[in-house]
């Protein structure tokens, strides 16, 4: 009994010492186990009096809850630094780059066609796609071109054999909507098309949408109307527009559109020669004899129609001073648009 | 369309400035291309006339001149042009003269002579853009005056873009009719009286062919001086048209054209031969035009003939052996109305256009001849003397256009412009136009026609005028009203956008190439003999309609290659154009091309290459897109553009819908480019449907995995051993998947060993392990029946 305190004393100092979880149980059972020093005092209580016994019982009891106390708090702190050692060995640089798939990007001219798609859909408008071979009858007869008319030698056509060409407008898919679909309706034709030009600004191939709504009540009023709320969804804001008479020959009366300049302001620059303004779209009001050819009564119904270069307005969206980059695929250009 | 803006004043002279003038035609569709001012900015520039020279003591090249200005002393000036003499009148610069780029005039020592003021070229004057030499005045210019006003030189040059509609203003009278419609400003035109013929020769004229030339008019003048100085205004007004002076002749027809917008012919009379015949060409008649062009004509070509053969292409250009010279004496003088129609397209058809051409095909005004002629008359005799006989002309009536009536109808302005116009307004744009009516009814007239406006012809070339004079800006804007017919859209439509995202997800950037390949690049890939080929493509590598996208994306990904891009993924979806029986068939396809690495360089350092199954992989996500109710099956195929043993065709119902590999490695060396490449191909219309989602049962039991390893024939296809295991299902087996594939050290030569792994699983209860075995023991029974397979101890 007299050794109580040496034990103890002995007891906390090894505990002190333990420097992991295994060690301090080694210490936990060699004082508190079964064949432990604190609990072979217990146990020999018995040898002592009936009067001696709950005594000393109780300082010895006191002496191993104080030890378990010990113990159990050695154990935090040895869970502890064990967890912050292992925590410390797996911290990582976080500046590092994350471990992905690169995504690749959509071409500008994409982008760009879905925006303007988007606008129409959002007025009911429908898509449509026809073939990019057409005969002579649906790239100009039908839209009121005949053979040796000026205007073909506005279109400098690509050709298969006299009556087999390139289409040069996307037009010629309207043409067979309209024989196929009563009115009313509302399409645009997106496109690839071709004229046998290449310079500066010129590419044999470019992308073209145009639309066409035909009812009983649309006008010039609504045509401008419609052109004008695309321009501003499309470059996102309220920028001068004007509508300057000009001559197709399948929409009378036919206007060409020119913006404010994007790039200047209207203050004039380079891009719009100096003049303030850009010419971004033709369109007019459907030409009777379109109307003729399609088999619609023009005396009921009127059309508005429209057409727009894919490429140039993405090009003033995006502030592209070279169409040729478009066709190149260089990937530096390309990731721009991602 | 080029134009002096004096000129046109001289006709019509609106309040407006040159701006305003300028902004005017453009909003009314005379699109105006540039204005520039007719000289640089210049001051203190004189008529003066060279005395006397002689040369420079000290410089070959140079001469001492002594000048007149105009003052009581002569001026010494040191000059080097080759054509300084004696009497000549030049434009001079005197000291404190300052030259267009602020060059300014002082008092010089030029090799030791002083020099008070430089004698100028029309370069230096910013009148032209070269110069050879001394600009050369008239013997007549009044030394001393101001060489601004003496060539009146305040003035700009105006250019319209003219769309192919408005020939009626390819002239001075057309122009300054326009302007006066839009500014309600007074016309002048000249004055335009017949002459009195004062002999009667005349030159006989046959029109063989009245549909070519419904009016043909002429005259003969005789005893004209080709040598006489044509008068320094028309010479002004004609340079300032882009036309240059040549002789009184040419010039006065040139001017009339520019003036009336008339094209005129002037022929040698005595070159002629008998008599005039206006006629259609036959196949082999040769000619040689004014610019000593031999023309093998075609047949059809409309032609001014004489007894002897073609003498002009009609309309278009005149021929050389019977051209004006300025020894001519006798002259017989062409004015004509060409059909449109005929004329149209025969310039281009021999790769001519030409002012007279330009206007033909446009429509000149068919009352206009005579008028033209006798201007040009008059002219001609002013400049150059002459004596003119009888005006003779060859009318055919019935050929000739006519003018009709239209109706035109106020509400049906209202119903295609968006708006009403008032009945006074509209009649007042009418009168302005020069067209006359009546009314019919209330808000209905009754129209006629011009006989110089080939573009208004129906209601709406009416409806169109009133619009453009009224002016687009002050019709109204609005959105339509319509009904709201919803666009039927699928769940199932598997749309463009969706495949381009789905490539895009994993790695592809989009590419747009052209529609035209180089056939030999082509030819790389396939058979390409019955490629459709452009008859005039803009070049040989652009000339053959493309029949894959391959040939396209190897071309960008060689272009970026050659630009130190190591890794690359294009994608493409576009339309190829396909030979097949009995023509071209269009195909729209989605295609890719990779090289390079799995992944972009990192510091993880994986820079393994991709392989076959990276690029099948790709292709098996963009399927995963496709309804479920299509299988796709690859099988092994050969394509002489791949490599023989990684080359795979894609089937759906038994119908190849794609193709993918490696590039072929003599490919890759041909193009040089160090490979593997990989490529697919896919015909878009086979994945365009889209999957619809169908729940079905989840079981709430535990699954069970089985792991067998098989050996089979190393060529046994591992994908025939798989569909074999799926046909056993027996609604157990949720899952199956090829966990290892290997061959060499401890398998049997010839064969190789696939680990499958089966997860089997029950909707409704948990699996025995008897039904299991059974179920393994079935798989392998099947196996080893139809691919002699075994397990694999």
């Amino acid at each position: 009994m007299e050794n109580l305190n040496e034990i103890v004393a002995e007891a906390q100092s090894e505990i002190n010492l333990a420097e992991s979880p295994g060690n301090l149980d080694q210490v936990r059972v060699k004082y508190l186990g079964k064949k432990g020093l604190v609990t072979g005092l217990l146990k020999s209580l018995g040898k002592l009096t009936a009067e001696e016994r709950p005594k000393a019982g109780a300082v010895i009891n006191e002496a191993k809850v104080a030890l378990q106390e010990k113990l159990e708090e050695k154990k935090r702190q040895l869970e502890q630094s064990e967890m912050n050692e292992a925590l410390a060995a797996q911290s990582v640089d976080v500046t590092l780059p994350g471990r992905r798939r690169e995504q690749g990007g959509l071409h500008p001219v994409t982008r760009t066609l879905e925006r303007i798609e988007n606008y129409f859909f959002s007025l009911g408008f429908d898509s449509v796609t026809g073939p990019e071979i057409v005969d002579d009858y649906h790239n100009f007869e039908a839209l009121n071109i005949p053979d040796h008319h000026p205007a073909r030698a506005m279109h400098d056509t690509f050709y298969f054999n006299p009556n087999s060409v390139l289409r040069t407008h996307t037009s010629s898919v309207q043409v067979k909507e309209m024989k196929v679909t009563p009115p009313p309706m509302r399409i645009i034709c997106p496109g690839r098309v071709y004229r046998c030009d290449s310079d500066l600004t010129h590419t044999p191939m470019f992308n073209q949408i145009e639309g066409l709504m035909v009812d009983e009540n649309v006008s010039f009023a609504e045509l401008k109307g419609i052109i004008e709320g695309f321009l501003q969804d499309f470059f996102e804001k309220e920028s001068a527009v004007r509508f300057r008479p000009s001559y197709f020959p399948f929409t009378e009366p036919s206007a060409e559109v020119d913006i404010q300049c994007v790039m200047c302001g209207g203050k004039g620059c380079r891009v719009c020669s100096h003049t303030g303004w850009i010419e971004v779209l033709g369109c007019g009001m459907v030409h009777p004899n379109v109307f003729k050819h399609a088999g619609i009564d023009s005396e009921r119904y009127t059309g508005l129609a429209f057409g727009m270069g894919v490429d140039r307005l993405s090009m003033l969206r995006y502030g592209i001073n070279d169409l040729r980059l478009f066709f190149e695929n260089d990937l530096n250009f390309l990731r721009q648009f991602n | 369309m080029q134009f002096s803006e004096q000129w046109l004043r001289e006709w019509v002279n609106p309040s407006a400035d040159s701006q305003e003038l300028v902004e005017r035609l453009t909003m009314a569709g005379l699109e105006v291309d540039s204005v520039n001012p007719v000289a640089g900015e210049f001051s203190n520039v004189f008529v003066a006339e060279v005395i006397s020279t002689k040369p420079h003591p000290d410089a070959d090249k140079l001469s001492l001149c002594q000048v007149s200005v105009g003052g009581e002393e002569l001026l010494q000036i040191v000059c080097g042009a080759p054509n300084v003499r004696e009497g000549l009148k030049i434009p001079c610069a005197v000291v404190g003269a300052v030259l267009p780029g602020s060059f300014k005039i002082k008092k010089a020592k030029l090799r030791g002579q002083a020099s008070f003021g430089m004698l100028c070229s029309e370069e230096e004057l910013g009148l032209a853009d070269s110069a050879d030499g001394l600009m050369e005045l008239p013997g007549d210019a009044p030394v001393g005056q101001n060489i601004r006003d003496y060539l009146h030189l305040d003035d700009s040059i105006i250019d319209v873009d003219l769309t192919p509609n408005r020939g009626d203003c390819l002239s001075m009278s057309g122009l300054a009719r326009e302007v006066g419609v839009l500014t309600s400003a007074a016309v002048t035109e000249p004055e335009i009286e017949p002459l009195s013929a004062t002999h009667q020769e005349t030159f006989p004229v046959n029109v063989v062919d009245p549909s070519v030339c419904p009016r043909y008019v002429g005259r003969v003048i005789k005893n004209i001086d080709n040598k006489a100085i044509t008068p320094l205004w028309m010479v002004e007004n004609l340079r300032r048209g882009g036309i240059r002076s040549i002789d009184p002749v040419v010039d006065v027809t040139n001017y009339v054209l520019l003036e009336l917008g008339q094209p005129m012919h002037a022929f040698s009379l005595d070159t002629l031969s008998e008599s005039l015949y206006v006629r259609l060409s036959e196949k082999g008649e040769q000619l040689t035009l004014i610019d000593g062009q031999e023309i093998k004509l075609d047949d059809g070509t409309p032609l001014i003939a004489d007894a002897n053969g073609p003498l002009a292409m009609a309309g278009v250009m005149g021929g050389a052996s019977s051209s004006v010279g300025s020894d001519t004496k006798n002259i017989f003088l062409e004015s004509a109305y060409f059909n449109p129609i005929v004329i149209a397209g025969k310039a281009r058809q021999y790769g001519l256009h030409t002012d007279s051409s330009h206007r033909f095909e446009r429509g000149v005004d068919y009352q206009l001849q005579r008028k033209a002629l006798e201007r040009a008359s008059r002219l001609l005799l002013d400049i150059a003397g002459g004596e003119p006989g009888p005006l003779v002309e060859v009318l055919n009536k019935d050929e000739l256009p006519s003018t009709c009536f239209i109706t035109l109808r106020s509400a049906r302005v209202a119903r295609v412009l968006g708006f009403h116009i008032e009945s006074e307004e509209i009649e007042g744009i009418l009168g302005r136009l020069g067209l006359s009516f009546d009314s019919e009814s209330e808000g209905v007239w009754r129209v006629q026609t011009l006989s110089y406006r080939f573009d208004i012809n129906i209601e709406a070339d009416l409806i169109e005028e009133l619009g453009r004079v009224h002016g687009y800006p002050r019709i109204p804007t609005r959105m339509p009203q319509a009904i709201l017919n919803p666009v039927l859209r699928l769940e199932s439509d598997l749309s463009v956008s969706r495949i381009k995202r789905n490539l895009v997800e994993q790695g592809y950037q989009e590419a747009i190439t052209y529609s035209f390949v180089d056939p030999d690049l082509q030819s790389l890939f396939q058979d390409n003999s019955n490629a459709l080929r452009l008859l005039n493509p803009i070049s040989s590598d652009l000339s053959e309609m493309r029949t894959s996208l391959w040939p396209g994306l190897i071309k960008a990904l060689q272009y970026n290659y050659n630009r130190q891009h190591d890794r690359i993924r294009l994608f493409e979806v576009g339309t190829c154009f396909v030979p097949e029986q009995g023509g071209i068939s269009e195909q729209q396809k989605v295609s890719g091309v990779i090289l390079g690495s799995k992944q972009d360089e990192s510091w993880t350092g994986d820079t393994t290459p991709v392989d076959f199954f990276d690029v099948k992989g790709d292709v098996e996500n963009l399927l995963g897109l496709v309804s479920t109710q299509a299988v796709f099956q690859f099988s092994s195929t050969d394509h002489p553009a791949l490599h023989p043993g990684q080359c795979a065709k894609i089937t759906k119902n038994n119908t190849c819908v794609g193709v993918l590999g490696a590039l072929h490695p003599k490919l890759c060396k041909s193009l040089q480019l160090d490979g593997p490449i990989y490529l697919f191909e896919l015909q878009l219309s086979e994945v365009s449907e889209g999957a619809i989602p169908y729940y079905t049962e989840i079981s709430r039991f535990p699954g069970v995995r089985r792991d067998i390893a098989l050996l089979l024939d190393e060529a046994q296809p591992s994908g025939d051993v798989i569909s074999a295991i799926k046909e056993q299902s027996c609604g157990l087996l949720r899952d199956v998947r090829i966990f290892d594939v290997y061959g060499g050290k401890g398998v049997q030569e010839g064969h190789k060993s696939i680990a499958v792994s089966l997860y089997l699983q029950h909707v409704e209860r948990t699996l025995g392990e008897d039904e299991v075995t059974e179920f393994v023991d079935g798989v392998l029974e099947k196996l080893k029946k139809e691919f002699n397979a075994t397990l694999r101890e």
